[in-house]
């Protein structure tokens, strides 16, 4: 299968998601300039970490203008599989793409540490080989990770089951502890209604390999292979 | 004509640094300031001198760019 992977001005992880797509995964990949506006057949995209054209104004609020993100719109409207990691999150709140908003951490400090997610649903793209409250230690690094959604908004992702990962503590339990950052109900990631595109503020891409100490990303970066070959 | 937009986030939502900014202010002894929420301040040069073309101009950017309406509300002075 084919990744691509999304280049924003200021992106600073879209080497790391593309060396896990080639070198981790074995998969072809391709970065892809925002101003352009072509997809190139990928069959996956990414919207890679980063701090989108300086993070002015707020986190993706210029990022979702960009050329490309009108491609990335259709391809995820004809169902296409699109993951947003961190900044890539980010950006799929201002664009529309997923509900709601990001804050400032409840904290105010920007937070680069290990947590816990616990996965919630595993009928999603990038969850396909998980199961059920597996809890897998994976790296954040945000300033600007505090999901926020209006009420009535946050009933109906529960009710569609779109929360896709919740902080937890390492054994699965939910703990105001164990929220790095305030995000209501725990949410660390969540889906479209489609379940096709997701954001996550964990980076799987960073604990892909022994070498980074830590291999709990490759869980999700192995479903988003088996999805494909499945769907 | 020049027009102000004021981006606050909503009454509902809460604004950690607003926070931080009244409890810095408390600890200084100014206990007469209860609350505080912090916000963005835009000043925009536009080329039309119609108020009415000035305001209907800063609010169509502040809803497609300069305010998040998820999250903040925004006002609007022009003149």
């Amino acid at each position: 299968m084919k990744f691509a992977v999304i280049v924003f001005p200021g992106s600073n992880c879209d080497h790391d998601a593309y060396h896990a797509a080639t070198h981790v995964l074995g998969q072809s990949a391709e970065l892809i300039w925002h101003k352009e506006t072509d997809l190139k057949g990928a069959d996956f995209v990414i919207l890679p970490g980063g701090f989108a054209h300086g993070d002015y104004l707020r986190t993706g609020a210029m990022a979702r203008f960009s050329p490309i993100m009108r491609e990335v719109k259709v391809f995820a409207e004809r169902g296409g599989p699109v993951l947003g990691i961190c900044n890539g999150f980010q950006i799929l709140l201002e664009a529309g793409l997923l509900p709601g908003a990001m804050l400032r951490n409840r904290g105010l400090k920007y937070r680069c540490e290990h947590v816990y997610v616990r996965v919630e649903q595993t009928d999603t793209p990038v969850t396909a080989g998980a199961h059920v409250g597996q809890v897998l230690r994976i790296p954040i690094g945000h300033g600007e990770g505090n999901y926020y959604a209006p009420p009535d908004v946050l009933d109906k992702l529960e009710a569609n089951r779109q929360v896709v990962f919740r902080y937890t503590t390492a054994d699965g339990r939910l703990d105001d502890e164990a929220n790095p950052n305030g995000s209501v109900h725990a949410i660390a990631g969540i889906c479209n209604q489609q379940r096709n595109v997701v954001g996550m503020m964990p980076h799987p891409e960073r604990a892909a390999e022994p070498a980074l100490g830590c291999v709990d990303g490759l869980v999700i970066l192995e479903s988003i292979v088996k999805a494909f070959a499945t769907a | 004509m020049r027009a102000r937009v004021f981006v606050t986030l909503k009454p509902s939502v809460f604004d950690p640094q607003g926070r931080t900014i009244a409890e810095a202010l408390h600890s200084l002894g100014y206990a007469g300031v209860e609350d505080v929420r912090q916000g963005k301040y835009f000043e925009l040069d536009l080329a039309t001198t119609e108020e009415a073309q000035a305001k209907a101009l800063a609010s169509e950017v502040a809803d497609k760019l300069l305010a998040n309406p998820v999250i903040e509300s925004y006002r609007i002075e022009v003149g």
